[in-house]
């Protein structure tokens, strides 16, 4: 009875319940919007962190992250491996690197790159250089003296394809290592520092030149879909000895770590401020509902509806505002999600400014559940709390006072 | 003295006082938050700029033309003392020093890493660069010290060399000759910034092109003026002066075009939050659109009688606007003045927002402090302002629409 009553309250002036609907409308769905926004860019910036050669979870010789340095290869490789058969949930891929930091010469130029050795046939289907090849050949098995170098770094050192690259390295005898590859391979990746930074050779070209034999700089795990990082860590960790160090993307990258959890409170904190603009809405709309039916209130009163029913019955016209604004504006939010993400959001005229923060050119709004659990949830309870209060007011008055009034 | 529209509004608003109270609220909260919010961000990028500017770009640059696209050790600048001359002269510039750059293989009794060795000026640095600041361990470089090295301390670490321990530098000298020496560390910086003090170390200026063959040239006049606004105008007396020199010339770089990377991330910083406030604005008005709304259509008895003893929709129109403004001035300024109030406590004490190994990477160390300045302070309440009235404009559309008979007849 309660709910067909407010139900039909809350028609009896049907522009304001429009206008009061809008805003929630408005804050629901710029809520569910934004929220995606800032998912999608996370998620854009997770994937780009992974794919730029990190991987889900990374085994290293102990002491390796904190000290990159040779004398920290894993000299029993093999011991991994098995590890990992046993470990790792089906649909996973891997693959083994040597990483080393280099000094890139030509004639004319010098800088200090990170030498990456890959497989490249398991490579590429871990990081991102696959697929990032635009000009040349990427590597295959056997090319020994072929290397491939960022779009970026080729500017830099004015060359070209097929001209010839010296890298220096300290080797495992403390010796400097030198050894002259051919730009075999010229690839483009999302961000320009990452260009710079790594040269890939193939692992037995780099193992030979810097005399490791069969040692790993660290091997890198790519896990399907909701597998837990965390879980498979673990699971690594106690099948392998103390001298290897098994860590997940979000020890690896501290930095990206800490920015998600800033995004995930403000994620938060923008809600309830979203909310708290249209609570005053609510509370007002509801606050003038009741005051221009005190008389109606003081009949019922007087027709023996207790206190307690009054607030039942104010409380069930938010709850229908709630419930019809926070549909339509989940409705709505989804569908603006829906319709941007075939193509994302361009950031190209801010590349620079998206590279600064370690984004990708182009964001693609994600809705995840927690979130739109969470907007829901805090306009939705926060809605009939302040409710309350001109519930509490209606229930107040006493019969004689409302009738009176006019 | 008030008009008797001004009187009459200003005593309807306080008719339903709880109402008008709560209308008010609302905008006061709304330019808060605009206030607060638009200082904090203006402060975390004058944060971000000046960490940025101090810890090593300065705010202007004199080098040879493509040098910072290239860092090609032969682009240099051949006569520093010709355009310290001109720096000198240059109103608005508070210091500024030379710099010479090299990327070496640095080597300590185990490692080998390469990195960029800068030699600087070590008293004109330190009026430019908070590099003295930030020596953590041992000391800064004296004038006139040949052989010291200061080193960044990750370099340091991957390095694994502590204060006293000698580093081998092997690189290019400016002529393609082989330039080798022997350093010996006297320092260790900390910026935070992970990139430099992963990537570079520093030497005396003297020293540095006497190994790298550099007679007497340097590849960078590093300027820093007393504010942000002077830069203009000294990179145009500096461009405008400088003196001429023939393959390579040479060009004046500001701040933005040495850190490109950091203005479009402000750009985009300072878009997404527009965004964000532009959102929260519709909602307020939409909240705000409703009580304005109510407020007519409890009245409508009331505007029939007014009609009905002559009043016209013209004038009614203007009551209601009036009241209408008046609750929006009430929100705007008590928001104004409680946004100044938070943000001028956040600014003198700091915020800390916990998150500082993130923030340290774009150059904010320990605590946030909002900068409170005129824009800041009106531009958010100024479109809260015209949004409210926008939307007081379409209730008044119904007072043209009222007949007085059917008014006077409404309940």
């Amino acid at each position: 009875m309660f709910l067909s009553l407010a139900w039909r309250n809350i028609w009896r002036n049907p522009r304001r319940t429009a206008v009061i609907l809008v805003a929630i409308v408005i804050g629901v769905w710029c809520m569910v919007f934004l929220g995606a926004l800032m998912r999608g860019m996370m998620v854009e910036m997770v994937h780009n962190g992974i794919a730029t050669l990190t991987g889900h979870i990374q085994i290293h010789h102990k002491g390796y992250n904190a000290d990159p340095v040779i004398e920290n290869s894993m000299r029993d490789p093999e011991q991994a491996f098995k590890a990992l058969e046993k470990a790792l949930p089906p649909g996973s891929l891997w693959t083994a690197r040597v990483r080393v930091n280099a000094v890139a010469n030509n004639a004319r130029h010098n800088a200090g790159v990170t030498l990456v050795g890959i497989d490249p046939r398991t490579e590429a289907k871990v990081s991102f250089i696959g697929k990032a090849v635009s000009d040349g050949e990427y590597l295959k098995q056997g090319d020994d003296y072929g290397i491939l170098v960022g779009h970026a770094l080729m500017e830099k050192f004015e060359t070209r394809l097929g001209h010839k690259l010296i890298m220096m390295s300290q080797d495992t005898g403390k010796q400097i290592a030198s050894r002259a590859f051919r730009i075999q391979g010229v690839y483009r990746a999302e961000q320009r520092s990452t260009e710079k930074l790594y040269v890939f050779v193939t692992k037995p070209a780099a193992q030979a030149m810097l005399k490791m034999g069969s040692s790993l700089s660290e091997i890198s795990v790519l896990l399907p879909e909701g597998a837990s990082p965390a879980a498979v860590a673990a699971k690594l960790r106690s099948l392998l000895p103390k001298s290897f160090e098994v860590l997940t993307w979000r020890q690896l990258l501290p930095i990206l770590n800490g920015y998600l959890e800033m995004m995930d409170s403000f994620v938060v904190i923008w809600y309830v401020v979203v909310f708290v603009a249209m609570g005053f809405g609510i509370v007002n709309t509801t606050l003038m509902a009741v005051f221009e039916r005190i008389r109606e209130f003081g009949l019922l009163k007087s027709l023996g509806l207790k206190p307690g029913g009054i607030i039942k019955g104010v409380m069930a016209e938010s709850f229908f505002l709630l419930v019809i604004g926070l549909a339509l504006g989940n409705a709505l939010g989804l569908i603006s999600v829906w319709a941007l993400s075939f193509h994302g959001i361009d950031l190209s005229a801010l590349a620079q400014g998206a590279e600064y923060f370690g984004m990708g050119r182009v964001i693609i709004p994600e809705v995840h559940l927690k979130d739109l659990v969470t907007a829901n949830l805090v306009v939705f309870v926060l809605g009939l709390l302040v409710s309350l209060y001109p519930a509490a007011k209606a229930a107040r008055f006493t019969p004689v006072e409302a009738l009176g009034h006019t | 003295m008030l008009s008797i529209n001004q009187r009459m509004a200003w005593r309807n608003l306080w008719r339903n006082p709880r109402r008008t109270l709560l209308t008010v609220a609302a905008i006061a909260f709304a330019c808060l938050l605009l206030v607060f919010m638009l200082s904090f961000q203006f402060g975390s990028y004058e944060t971000m700029i000046n960490t940025a500017v101090k810890v090593q770009t300065g705010h202007l640059h004199v080098e040879a033309k493509d040098y910072q696209d290239q860092q090609d050790m032969r682009l240099v600048i051949k006569d520093p003392a010709a355009v310290a001359k001109v720096m000198r002269a240059t109103p608005g510039i508070e210091a500024f020093t030379a710099r010479a750059n090299a990327f070496a293989l640095i080597s300590s009794k185990e490692r080998t890493y390469g990195a960029l060795v800068v030699g600087i000026d070590p008293e004109a640095e330190a009026k430019v660069s908070t590099l003295q600041s930030i020596v953590r361990q041992g000391e800064y470089l004296k004038p006139g010290d040949a052989e010291g090295a200061l080193v960044g301390r990750l370099l340091a670490r991957n390095l694994g060399v502590k204060l006293g321990d000698e580093l081998t530098v092997l690189g290019q000298g400016r002529d393609g000759s082989i330039a080798a020496m022997v350093l010996t560390v006297r320092g260790i910086y900390s910026s935070g910034i992970d990139e430099f003090d992963r990537s570079s170390i520093q030497m005396g200026l003297g020293s540095f092109q006497a190994n790298f063959s550099m007679e007497g040239a340097v590849h960078q006049m590093v300027a820093v003026c007393q504010g942000l606004g002077e830069v203009a105008g000294a990179k145009s007396y500096i461009a405008a002066h400088l003196p001429p020199q023939k393959s390579p010339s040479l060009a004046v770089l500001d701040w933005m075009q040495l850190m490109p990377g950091l203005l479009q991330g402000i750009e985009m910083d300072l878009v997404s939050g527009i965004i964000f406030y532009l959102i929260l604005i519709v909602v307020v008005t939409f909240s705000i659109l409703n009580t304005f709304l109510m407020s007519i259509l409890e009245r409508t008895h009331e505007f029939g009688v007014l009609m009905a003893i002559g009043a016209r929709p013209g004038r009614l129109s203007k009551l209601v606007f009036m009241e209408s403004l008046a609750m929006t001035l009430l929100g705007v300024v008590a928001g104004m003045i409680m946004g100044a109030l938070v943000t001028w406590y956040f600014q003198v004490n700091g915020l800390d927002l916990g998150v500082q190994d993130v923030m340290a990477q774009y150059g904010i160390t320990g605590r946030m402090y909002p900068q409170l300045s005129w824009i800041s302070l009106t531009a958010g309440p100024a479109l809260v302002l015209v949004m409210t009235l926008l939307a007081a404009l379409y209730p008044t559309r119904r007072i043209w629409r009222l007949k007085p008979v059917e008014a006077i007849n409404y309940v």
